[in-house]
């Protein structure tokens, strides 16, 4: 573990890279000692002085769901960030972009929880019994290191490329829909970019929650309820540019579209 | 130029010893010199006719070549069809014997099962799903009688665009109550997700294959009819098979589909099953 202070150092470049968009050498290059838990200590961190400046919580969110991309950075797990508030924009609207570097999107489903998860061995039964709703979502990520070239302990400081989000289309009860087998189609500007199905996040994105209830368990934490969970990337993330009108298509939830400002 | 009546036959015998042979051969566009996509499905028909002349009976199309990715691959923007035969199918559940195919792989996709002919030119979606009685998942065990599936164009279409085995699942779901462009494939392989995909990956929306094949048949003069089982085209990359897996594929709002791998067949896959037991 790096000392406390090279890590609150580490939260004051990232911190700054995000308030004022700019991008940053990769946290390894200075500090190749670092670990993925240096990583989650600098989250930490910035959640720590988020909260100071009155901004809050509102969920957490899944990447490298995909096994592909899990051996692309070779890891087995994948990585978990924090939703703000203020991350949030509306369906239908334009998303702000002057506080994003190299924006890209990606489609996934989102969980709202209704009731608290904690434990080492939470099963996909008892996950589906504490959601509220399932719902469509758009993830914007941003990564404040060059061309998005990161390695994972460094992603992970720079709250995996958290940047907005947005929800939308139908909320669905879990159990009436097969999470395996959802459909998504994702456009710009009207041409499909990208095609995927739920399943593509380890098999059925609730495998996402199991994952990180285990990996908060580690860490003496819950989920709480009424977290919103982003469970990782159904489809590539795509970059995009000011002007672009985005639209994704669930099968039986709907679709979201916006704007990128 | 066209090829003559004589090579286009030594081609497509060539192709039936294969076949029958369990082997492969070189690529034909290397040996054919000139040949083309027409040439390609006179030799397929003469391939099959002596297949029909040995007992096969056609009992439905398979549409190929449907997903961006693979026609970029292969350099052609427009699908390619085969026919499926008799004993091509397996029933859902069943075993493929690996025996007797010669480099496999598998494909999930949406099959159509007609209740009205559909002749072309002219066909649209809308025709195709007015003439579909259902649709239902399937896996297509696609085969290369071509060494180490060195295709192009050329090559899988003389050679029934790689038709090997298919199984349909039980599920019969009419085209009105599912979203086919938006249906998402999971294939799980022993239990582990190996494959995902969605029905916009074929031609935009599968009846949109379904509708070039009822159209391209229509331009040969050949025959599509009820009855007839068409297997729309891949949802997902193809997926590589071994002695006992099993594979299952889920398709959302059409149903389930499974399928297992064994050379010698079910006994076989039954024997290594009872000596892990054991």
């Amino acid at each position: 573990m790096l000392d406390a202070a090279v890590l609150d150092e580490m939260a004051d470049i990232v911190a700054e890279a995000q308030a004022a968009p700019h991008t940053i050498a990769k946290l390894t290059e200075k500090h190749p000692g670092m670990t993925i838990d240096d990583g989650y200590a600098v989250q930490d961190r910035l959640l720590a002085r988020w909260e100071a400046d009155g901004r809050s919580l509102i969920g957490l969110k899944a990447g490298l769901t995909s096994k592909a991309k899990m051996e692309q950075m070779g890891v087995n797990e994948p990585s978990f960030a924090m939703l703000m508030r203020d991350m949030q924009d509306p369906e239908g609207s334009t998303i702000p972009t002057d506080k994003l570097i190299h924006p890209r999107v990606e489609a996934e489903i989102a969980f709202v929880m209704k009731d608290e998860l904690s434990g080492e061995n939470v099963t996909i039964d008892e996950i589906l019994d504490a959601t509220d709703y399932v719902q469509p979502a758009l993830e914007v990520l941003d990564s404040r290191f060059e061309k998005f070239k990161f390695d994972l302990e460094s992603v992970i400081a720079d709250n995996a490329s958290s940047a907005r989000f947005v929800m939308g289309g139908r909320p669905r009860r879990p159990r009436d829909l097969d999470l395996r087998t959802i459909g998504l189609v994702m456009e710009i500007d009207g041409e499909i970019v990208a095609t995927a199905s739920s399943g593509a996040v380890l098999g059925h994105p609730a495998r996402s929650i199991q994952m990180l209830v285990t990996w908060l368990h580690g860490r003496g934490r819950t989920l709480p309820a009424g977290s919103i969970v982003l469970t990782g990337g159904a489809t590539e993330a795509i970059a995009v540019k000011t002007g672009n009108a985005v639209f994704a298509r669930f099968q039986d939830m709907g679709e979201i579209s916006v704007r990128i400002g | 130029m066209a090829l003559d009546q004589t090579t286009i036959e030594r081609a497509g015998d060539e192709l039936l010893d294969a076949y029958r042979g369990n082997t492969t051969v070189a690529p034909l566009r290397d040996r054919y010199e000139g040949i083309d996509i027409v040439d390609a499905y006179r030799i397929q028909e003469h391939f099959m006719n002596r297949r029909y002349a040995a007992g096969e009976r056609i009992v439905g199309k398979k549409i190929g070549v449907t997903s961006k990715a693979v026609q970029e691959m292969i350099g052609v923007f427009e699908p390619d069809f085969g026919q499926l035969t008799d004993i091509m199918q397996i029933e859902n559940g069943g075993t493929a014997d690996l025996d007797k195919l010669i480099q496999p792989k598998a494909e999930a996709e949406i099959a159509f099962v007609l209740k009205e002919d559909l002749v072309g030119p002219g066909i649209t979606a809308t025709d195709v799903i007015r003439a579909t009685d259902h649709v239902r998942a399937c896996f297509e065990i696609v085969d290369s009688r071509i060494d180490n599936w060195d295709i192009r164009i050329q090559d899988t279409v003389a050679d029934n665009a790689s038709c090997g085995v298919f199984v349909l699942g039980e599920d019969k779901i009419d085209p009105r109550d599912v979203d086919l462009t938006l249906a998402g494939l999971l294939v799980e392989k022993d239990g582990e997700p190996v494959a995902t995909g969605v029905g916009a990956a074929v031609q935009g929306s599968p009846p949109n294959a379904v509708a070039w094949l009822a159209n391209t048949l229509g331009r040969l003069g050949m025959p599509f009819r009820a009855g007839e089982i068409i297997l729309s085209g891949s949802l997902a990359p193809l997926i590589p098979v071994a002695h006992g897996d099993r594979l299952a594929a889920y398709i959302g709002g059409i149903g389930t589909c499974e399928v297992s791998f064994a050379n010698g067949g079910a006994a076989a896959l039954f024997r290594t099953q009872e000596a892990a037991d054991a």
